[in-house]
Formats: C-alpha cells, structure tokens, sequence
C-alpha cells in the first residue's frame, strides 16, 4: 500500500492502522486489494458557488447525473490526483490521492458551501480486470457496461447489503469507496463474488 | 439383468458414454445425455414414486419442467441431499444416486398405501372436516400427525456445502425459452445489434424440436437448425447464452428473475462452482417463448406408472432412442397424440390401438396413422386402467356407454390438447383472455413492455410462430434503441398440425363414475374432488382451488388448473372464463433457497462492522455485544471474573480512578451552514442560538408527535458548524429524519447534513483522574476545570493527530471523549490505555456504561422511553426551550392526553430488599392483594445492580410516578412480590459535584 499520501504527523509510536491491511484477491479474471490512503470531503454547495469551489480546488464539480471530473494536473488513475464525483444535485464526493487536504483549498473559497472532512469515514477498494465488472454485478444492481457506465462514471449505489459509491477509473478498473466499517463486508463480498468470476 | 429399451435406431444420443447411476440403491446403466428420468425409461422402469395422499404408485408422466409425478431425492452425499427432484428434468451424471419418495418400507410395498383405501375419508377439504373434533385433539395429535405424513421428500439434515451466487444483468431484450420461437426472436434482435439475452431451462436449445420429428426450418432438420442458431448466437459478443436456466419470476418493470443450474449434472462440480447462480435481469423489453404444455387425459385410473404424455414418450423416443413401452395405447382428444404414435410404429414398437373421443377426427395425423395400420378407435374413451406398479390394460367403451373392452398394454400415451405457459405473462401483471374457438387462455392486455410468441401466445403451426417471433425479436430490438436492419426470416415447415382437444373430464368419467380421474397428480386432486369443492358450495375457481388444494403442489398446475377449471365450470353450468383463471404465482418453477440467499450468507449474512479500537478490545479480553450490526465491548472480565464480578469492577475503578471506554459507534452528524443553529431550533427542544461556539448542550429531538425519538450532546464547533451526536441505533435513522425535515418542511435553510459517524473514533475517558491521564497526550488545548468547564468542545491535536476533544459524561465523573480520525484510534487507545494504567484506570464495556448512567438517572431512548414518552415524563422539562415558538415536535407535546394527569413519569425504584435486583420489564401494581389481572401502573424500563451504591437500583415508568416519592409499589413476579420504594432518578452523587472533578 501507497501510503506517501498521508500527511498527519502523529506522535512517536502513534501509527495509522489500515483496516483492510493485508487483503488481497486475485485470479485470472479480476483483482482486488485495498486502494492507497486518501483525503476525502463530502461537499454541498448551491450551483451559484461552483465556479468559486472550482477555483479553490482545481477541479469543476460536474454538474451530470453520474459524472466525476478530475484534476488539469495529475491523472488519477495513475498517479494519483484529485477527482470530483457527482452524487446529488448538490452533493460531490472530492478524493484526492495526492496528499493535498481539500478541506484546506475549500477553507479558501469564500462561496456558500459546506466541506466536511471524510478521509477517515471511507475506505477504498480497487478491483480490476476483465471480470471486474460481473464481480461487481455479483452485487451491485447497476449496469456496469461500457455504453451505459463509461470510464470516469461514478455512482451512489449498493453492493450487496451496503451502500457505496463506485467510480469507473478504467474500461476494466473500478474504485468501491464505503464507509469503514463495511469494507471487511465490501472486500469478502467482492473475493467471494470472484470465485464465481475466474 | 434388466432389459433395454433403448433403440438402436432412434434417437440422438447415439453411441453416448455408458453412465452408471442408482435408484433406491439398484445399479443402472444410462448414456451420456440422458435425464434420470429418460435412463430410468431405457431401463424398464416406470414406478418411481408414491402418491402424496393416497400412496398410489406413480411413474413418469412427462418429459420436461411440468413433471408432477416422478420427484425423487438427489443424495450426493450427506450434506447435500436434495428433495423432490424432477427425474424428467435431473441430468444423469456418473455416480448419481437417486431415492424414491413417500414410502415405506418399499416403493414396491407401501404402507401408507392403505389411505388409498381409506380415501372415502380423505376427500376435499378433509382436513377442515375431518379434524375439528375434539378440540383439544388437533395441537396434540392431529397436527403432529399430519404433518408427519404431509410433504414429499426429506428436507435436508445438515448445512449445505454448496455455495451460490448471484448476478445482476441489463439487456435490450430478454428471450424466455428457447424453442423454435425463442431461438428465432433472439437471432432477431441479436442481427440489429442489439444486447440480448436468451434463457431456456434445458441443457439443449431446441424445445419441441426435440421430438417434433417433421418439422424443417430453412430446408435443415428442425433440431439441427436449432443447435446452428444455437451456434451463430453463442458467436455474438452482443448475446449471452443462458442454458439450463429457468426464467421463474416476473416481476416490476422487465425486472425478470433466472435461476442457472451450474453443477447438478455433474458428476463431481469444483469446489470454486457455484451450484447455482441467481440472475437478477433487467431487460427494456422481453419476449416471453415459453412454449405450451400439453395436458393429459382425465379418466379412471389414468395414474398408473407407464401412463404418460404423448409428447412425453416422443421425446423420450426421438431424443434419447428410449421406447416407453412395447405394447402402447393412445388415449386422445387431439390430433399430436396421433405424431407419438406414428414415430413409435415406424420405430418398430406395437402400437395396441388409438383411442380417440372425437367422432370424426380427420388430416395428416389420422391418415399416417390409419396408413400404418394402427387401429383406430374413434368416438370412445378409456374409462379406466388395469394394473399393480405399471399399467396392463386400458379399458375402452363407447363414449355413451355400453360394453367394454379391455386392451393389453404396457404403456398408454394420453393428450387432451395443449395449454400456452402463460405464467410469466401472468406474473407481469397481463390479462389472459379467453380464445372461444380454440378453448384456451392467451395473452391479453400487456401491462409490461414484453410481447409473447409462438406457442405460449397460442399460436398454432410452426412457421406462423416463426414468423411471428422473428418480427417480434426484431421489434423488441428496435424499441430498445438499437438500429432497424433489412432482416429475412427463417422458413419453416412442418406435416404436423395440434388441433385444440378438449379440457376436463373425459366421458366416462363423469359425476356418475366410481374411479378415481385425477385432475392433479402431485396433490392426487380428482374430478370428483372439484366436483365436491362445487357441491359444497365453492364458487370462485380461487376457492375450488383451495379447498381441493388443486394446482397448490410445487408443480404449481401445469397440467391440472385447466382441467380443473372445466369440470368446476361444467359442475357450476358455467364457461370456463366466468369462473376465472387462478393467478399465477412465481416461481414457475421450485427455486432453492440457496439461489435466493447467494452470497448472503456465513461472514456475508449481514455485514459485521467493528470500531477501530475492536482489535484492541479484543486483546484486552472483552467480551462483545451485538448493538445492531455493530460488535461492542460489553466487559473487560480479568483473571476469571464473571460479568458481574467484571462490571462491578469496571464501575468502582470508573468513580474511584477512571475508565477508557470505546463510544466509536455513537452517531455523528456535522451540520455546516450559516442557518446550522436554525435548522438546530428546529430539530431538538432546547434552545442553540445562543449557544458558544466551543460549548455543548445535551439535546432532545421529538417526533411529530411530541415524543422522545433520540437524545444526544451537540457541540457547537463554529458558528456554522455543529457536531451533533446520536444514539448507536439511531444514526442512520436520525440522518433520514434530519434530512426529511430540511428537504420537505425547511428547504429554505442554508444547512447541510453530513454523516461523520465513522469518520471519527471516539474514546470516552471518564472518572477523577480522567484529566491526569490524558493531559501528557493533549497539544494545543488547555483543558484545565476553568479552560474546558464540563460540557466544552476544543480542536486541537492529541498524540499528534487531529482532534475533537469534548468534556462531557455519560458517567457522572469528569469526563472527555476523545474523537481522533478513525485509522488512528486504535493507536490513541493505546497510548491512552498506557497513562491509564500509571492511574489505576481500567478499560470498560457497556454493560459498565449502562449502570454507571443509571446510577446518575440519565435515561437511554429506547430503553428508557418506548416511543410513548415526552420529555416531561422523563424528567426532562428542562431540556426544552421554554421560549421557543416552534420546532418539530411542538404541537405535539401540547396534545390534551400529552398533558394530562395520570401519565407515566420515570422514576427511581429501590426494592426494600437492596439485594434483589428487579427484572426489566417487569410490571409495577399499587395493590398486590387484587384479584388478576391486576391494575398495572408501570414497569421497570432499567435495573442493576449497583456496586458504587452497595445495592440494587432501578429505573421506572409508573403513573403519576413524580407525586410518589416515597410510596411503597410491588412488583409481582411469578414465585414472589418484590416491595419497592419510589425514589428519584439519581442513585450516585445527587448534587452533580463529581461532573466537574
């Protein structure tokens, strides 16, 4: 696990505890471990504020059902970077894998709004692969092809018995974002829902 | 040794692999290919089971899904044994062992068979008559009784090592079945691009054309064609194959229900396979192929194994080479049964003679037969059957009477027509409507966007079903989006014509006959049975059903609810649409509760969540509660303690010294905005405008109706921002609640709600030395007494990371909780729990947590209150804003039974003996002396023992409960009654003093 991304300077002995440390799940068709660490906000604003949120933090909160936008700098798939996904009409999940706090760039934005810090409140799954999308379809009732649920898609939904929200980061590569402590429920759902996928 | 019936020169299956299997611990052989029920056919043996009610023997009577006699038990080994398998639908694999049903000792010798001589007793309804007298006699024998002999097969022992899983799936167009009309819809739609998917509950694709020898489709043989169509869609990216899958449920917008059996005709599945997968498919549009059913004869006696579908035998003949018979009798009132007979006759095997109820029957069907020189016997019936474990003779007279004859045979093949599976359309909410001419149920008014075609929309022949299909398949395609493409049909022909037949008792078996004509054979429903049903004066085809239990076994009426809707229809001098069609159900066919439950089972059940601290907990030997889905550490037992000995403990440390307590499960809400105290007004009683920022309140939110719904200490961290707390259970619903109000009733506000619950640990450090523990750990914030007074909220850091440090209690102590981002909690209490024990202090659980409030009358919604208590009943008047002209709950609070005398208040219960504890729950009288029931006037809501207070201490909700301090009350338990004396809430430190150290 990637772990440059955290910024937090605790006290000697005081170390951050990865929940799904360890995890993995692989075969022939799919992957899935436990995505780096990340700075998350949940970010509420009315359309008016938007172009002063944009600015503040580098990237347009998309304004279409389904839609995330990233960061002009970085490529998140890759480098890791900072993306903005739709989940209201008012409401945006920003992720960013960087190691720049939102909350901090949100500080500066004098529009109405409201930033809350959810870095700790979710974890974050990476699954990939040919599979990766009928291991999802294991559980999660949304149509995942590619004509429907395109690269850089993202979606509140339901996994299961838990909700998630899920981001297309590739053709064959997904981002299951849940809160805590659901993601031992998320990480052996997907595994087992990948015995039926090798 | 056991003789062959299979063919040499019949069938497909060919020189297929030998397959050895066992039915009731006897070797066979069958072939690769081969159903149990087909390999049982080969070998000679038609008695396969017993009769639910009657224990009449029972054979095979079809050759596919509709099969209601041949269940047997699937046993692969202890663990998975599986009941009431369909022998005509269960691939054979090596190895397989199969066991009859619903006899002892033998299938041969059953004795329970002498129900069948008792069945004047056990006619329609019996169980409503036969058992109402004694009273007392139905819970002690007659229940037990019956369901000992009710049900089929053996329901499994042992937890099934099988596992199951699931997939949710999207397409333009869903094609149900996959016979000649299935197969030519989805080629259809699947040529304009269009995604598609095709399920067929069989191995082979093909339907009819399994045995419909004549029929050609684009010159080829019609099977062949179906396995080259089967090749060139399996080709497509665009269309995904479902074989051996039963579309079973129809339900809300095109939301269709597949169930795929992936393992059970092999011989041994890896352990990584999913015995079955449940597909959850949502289609823009369905076609529904699902082909008709053909329905037997009723007549006497037309049970007997070797009694069997036409159809049935011409499969069993012309796919698997297998001849149900040498000797073989056609009952009939319709032409198909003439095609069985013609194909077994060129096949080489006797046919003894056709008997056909029609006068004057005429076409192909009749001139190949009469050509082959089969005999004919026309305007007659069968008006029973000979025979022990098999049919040996049909017994045929004129259709109004007059002398018998009787017919040796080994075999009698019957159809009285052919009923469209309607089901599916059925079960998407479609009307059937009644075709007069042809006397059967069609679809109707569509209420979904699905369309039917060829046999199942009651289409005869097999190019009009072709035809009709293509274009549907086409169409389906097009109304989902994808692009119209100039498409030309397949062309098929065929020599063969299913003329309509005829639904209900056969003449000969009318009210007047003596001999049992069974309507349904897995319920051994009669025609006497409805007719009965009828005289007693059942109406409504809903009502026949039930009390004859017709069409109620798991093969749900395939072959009976058309048969018994005639003769009830006859008996009640009715047409058949005026007494109605019953609905139809899912699943068309039995689903195992495997498939439906999936992956939702072991660790997947429900989701376990733990707090971050939960590994800490662990190694500290907690012992853990479940709170909802959530795992918490009730009591920290050391070396050997009990629970109670461990809570006493961890109460006494908690005043004297201090105790770490995980409060991580807590709800959190952050309310962010610049009208956050407003909303706040809103929501809780008591007043925010006025509050700090860096100050806390302990706050009430009601429901509409003025009572108490959750409770919780708020923090105001800003001027817009609060950190609202809520109790464990009521996170989620509080959110909802919040969010309902801001969305519906105050849209206005500038708010926004967003759940922190998770986003924070929470570690409670209560008790005198609380301070002293955590103050080396603390940057940034001065939390002396003056500095951070009891109920303050500071930002800062603690061991180095950022926190929400709050001075409240839930004790009664000087107290702090702790909050630290959630991946640093378990470090935090660690360091925590290392300066605690340099201070005596102790981990503590909530069972701890529980007494501790009690002793200090703090209430727990939900415990505490039951949905009927306002905040005055609760001693908490105080917490509402005296001032405040509105907020949710308001109105409510000042209903006139809200106000008035009589209520229930809480109140404090000592027993007079200070070492019984009282039972929660228990009811509270005034007068012990009464007569029962006695006028009960509250009951205890929370009781413990308390060793901080050296005896027992409870809290109460009686009536009037404030204006009687002092009163003795009793609490009658069943061996004794308990004196109590009514006190005040506060059991521990009545002042308050200890809160601020």
């Amino acid at each position: 696990m990637d772990r440059a991304a955290v910024r937090e300077t605790p006290a000697e002995g005081v170390t951050r505890t990865f929940v799904l440390e360890g995890r993995s799940g692989k075969n022939s068709r799919v992957t899935i471990e436990p995505a780096a660490p990340a700075y998350r906000i949940s970010l509420r604003a009315p359309a008016e504020s938007l172009a002063s949120l944009s600015r503040a933090l580098g990237v347009k909160p998309p304004e279409q059902p389904m839609g995330s936008a990233y960061a002009k700098s970085g490529d998140f798939a890759g480098k890791g970077g900072r993306v903005a996904l739709w989940l209201g009409p008012d409401e945006w999940l920003v992720i960013d894998t960087q190691g720049n706090d939102p909350m901090v760039d949100c500080a500066r934005a004098k529009a109405l709004h409201s930033a809350v810090d959810i870095s700790h409140r979710q974890v974050a799954i990476d699954v990939s692969g040919a599979g990766a999308a009928d291991v999802l379809n294991a559980g999660c009732p949304r149509d995942l092809s590619l004509a429907v649920f395109p690269v850089g898609s993202a979606a509140r939904t339901v996994l299961g018995k838990i909700e998630i929200v899920l981001l297309r980061t590739g053709e064959e590569a997904f981002r299951v974002e849940c809160w805590r402590s659901f993601s031992d429920y998320a990480f052996t759902f997907l595994a087992e829902a990948a015995r039926d996928v090798s | 040794m056991t003789i062959s019936f299979r063919l040499a020169n019949a069938g497909r299956l060919g020189r297929a692999k030998s397959v050895r299997f066992s039915f009731d611990g006897k070797e066979y052989a069958g072939v690769e290919g081969d159903t149990l029920a087909s390999a049982l056919l080969a070998n000679g043996v038609h008695l396969v089971g017993r009769s639910f009610k009657y224990h009449r023997p029972r054979g095979i009577l079809s050759a596919g899904a509709e099969e209601p006699s041949a269940l047997v038990g699937i046993h692969r080994d202890a663990e998975r044994k599986t009941p009431n398998i369909r022998a005509t639908v269960q691939e054979l694999y090596e190895g397989l062992n199969a066991v009859s049903q619903n006899r002892w000792p033998s299938l041969s010798f059953d004795a329970g068979s002498v129900s069948d001589l008792a069945s004047p007793l056990l006619s329609a309804g019996f169980y409503y008559k036969t058992f109402m007298w004694p009273k007392v006699a139905w819970k002690s024998l007659y229940e037990p009784k019956i369901r000992e002999a009710a049900g089929l097969g053996v329901a499994p022992d042992l937890p099934d090592t099988d596992h199951y899983s699931a997939r949710y799936a999207h397409c333009d167009v869903l094609v149900v079945g996959g016979g000649v009309a299935g197969l030519a819809a989805a080629f259809a739609a699947a040529e304009t691009g269009a995604r598609v998917i095709l399920c067929d509950e069989q191995a082979d694709l093909g339907g009819a054309l399994r045995y419909e020898q004549g029929a050609t489709v684009d010159g080829q043989p019609g099977w062949e064609w179906a396995q080259a169509t089967v090749a060139k869609l399996a080709a497509k990216d665009n269309v995904r194959l479902l074989t051996r899958t039963t579309g079973f449920g129809y339900y809300a917008q095109n939301f269709v229900g597949l169930v795929e059996r992936l393992t059970d005709h092999l011989a041994q599945p890896s352990p990584d396979q999913p015995r079955e997968r449940l597909w959850q498919v949502r289609a823009k549009r369905v076609v529904l192929a699902t082909g008709a059913i053909e329905r037997h004869m009723v007549f006497g006696d037309n049970d007997r194994p070797g009694i069997m579908l036409a159809s049935a035998a011409r499969a069993y003949l012309n796919h698997y080479g297998v001849a149900v018979g040498r000797q073989v009798g056609v009952f009939t009132a319709n032409d198909s049964a003439y095609w069985a007979a013609v194909d077994l006759k060129k096949a080489g095997v006797n046919i003894a003679a056709i008997v056909d109820t029609r006068d004057n029957p005429s076409g192909r069907a009749i001139e190949e037969a009469r050509a082959l020189g089969i005999e004919l016997n026309l305007g007659r019936t069968v008006i029973r059957t000979n025979g022990r474990l098999r049919v040996s003779s049909m017994v045929v007279q004129a259709k109004k009477g007059g002398p018998e004859r009787t017919i040796p045979v080994d075999a009698l093949l019957m159809s009285a027509g052919w009923t469209p599976s309607v089901h599916l359309f059925s079960q998407s909410r479609g009307k059937v409507a009644f075709n007069k001419t042809t006397n059967r149920f069609v679809p109707g008014d569509y209420a979904q966007a699905c369309v039917s075609v060829g046999a199942c929309n009651g289409t005869d022949g097999i190019d009009p079903s072709v035809a009709e299909a293509f274009a549907a398949g086409e169409k389906a395609a097009r109304e989902a989006g994808a692009k119209a493409r100039k498409l030309s049909r397949p062309k098929a022909e065929t020599s063969e014509s299913w003329s309509r037949g005829m639904a209900g008792a056969a003449p000969g078996a009318g009210a007047d006959a003596k001999s049992k004509a069974f309507v349904d054979f897995q319920n051994d429903v009669t025609a006497k049975d409805i007719r009965l049903a009828v005289g007693q004066g059942m109406r409504s085809i809903e009502h026949v059903k039930r009390y004859t239990t017709n069409g109620m076994a798991t093969d749900q009426g395939k072959t009976s609810n058309l048969h018994g809707l005639a003769i009830a229809a006859e008996t009640l001098s009715k047409t058949m649409p005026e007494v109605g069609l019953t609905t139809f159900r899912p699943p068309y066919t039995p689903v195992t509760f495997g498939a439906i439950v999936n992956h939702s089972r072991g660790p997947l059940f429900e989701p376990t969540r733990k707090t971050p601290m939960h590994d800490f907990a662990v190694a500290r030997g907690a012992v853990f509660e479940d709170v909802g889905q959530w795992k918490r550490a009730w009591y920290f037992p050391q070396g050997g303690e009990d629970m109670h000995r461990a809570v006493d403990r961890e109460c006494v440390t908690v005043r004297k010294a201090a105790g770490i307590f995980d409060g991580t499960t807590l709800g959190k809400i952050e309310v962010v905005g610049p009208d956050a105290a407003a909303f706040m007004e809103l929501l809780y009683t008591n007043p925010w405008q006025k509050l700090d920022p860096g100050r806390c309140r302990y706050g009430i939110m009601l429901r509409e109706d003025g009572f108490i719904y959750d409770d919780g200490v708020v923090g105001r961290l800003a001027e817009d921002r609060f950190h609202v707390t809520t109790t464990t259970g009521g996170a989620p619903r509080v959110l909802n609640h919040m969010e309902d109000y801001l969305q519906t009733e105050f849209p206005h506000l500038k708010v926004w709600l967003t759940s922190t619950s998770e986003q924070w640990a929470v570690i409670a450090v209560q008790g005198p030395k609380s301070r002293d523990i955590i103050q080396p750990l603390v940057e940034g914030i001065d939390i002396s007494d003056e500095a951070l007074p009891h109920m303050s909220v500071r930002t800062g850091k603690f061991c180095g990371v950022p926190t929400r440090l709050f001075r409240m209690s839930f004790s009664g102590e000087r107290g702090f909780e702790i909050n630290v981002p959630s991946d640093f909690g378990r470090a935090v209490i660690e360091a925590i729990w290392k300066e605690g024990q340099k201070h005596g202090a102790c981990m503590y659980g909530t069972e701890a947590m529980h007494v501790l409030r009690a002793e200090k009358g703090y209430i727990i919604v939900g415990q505490d209150t039951d949905g009927t208590v306002t905040p005055d009943d609760a001693g908490l008047s105080w917490a509402v804003g005296k001032k405040k002209t509105d907020f949710v709950g308001i109105r409510g609070m000042k209903r006139p039974d809200l106000l008035a005398k009589g209520r229930k208040q809480l109140v404090g219960l000592k027993t007079k003996d200070p070492k019984t504890v009282l039972e929660e729950g228990a009811q509270i009288v005034a007068d012990p002396r009464q007569a029962i029931p006695m006028t009960m006037i509250g009951h205890v809501s929370s009781s413990y023992w308390s060793e901080n207070c050296g005896r027992s201490i409870a809290l109460a909700l009686v009536k009037d409960g404030r204006s009687r301090m002092g009163e003795t009350l009793y609490v009658p338990m069943p061996d004794r009654t308990i004196e109590v004396e009514v006190t005040g809430t506060v059991f521990y430190d009545e002042t308050g003093a200890r809160l601020n150290g």
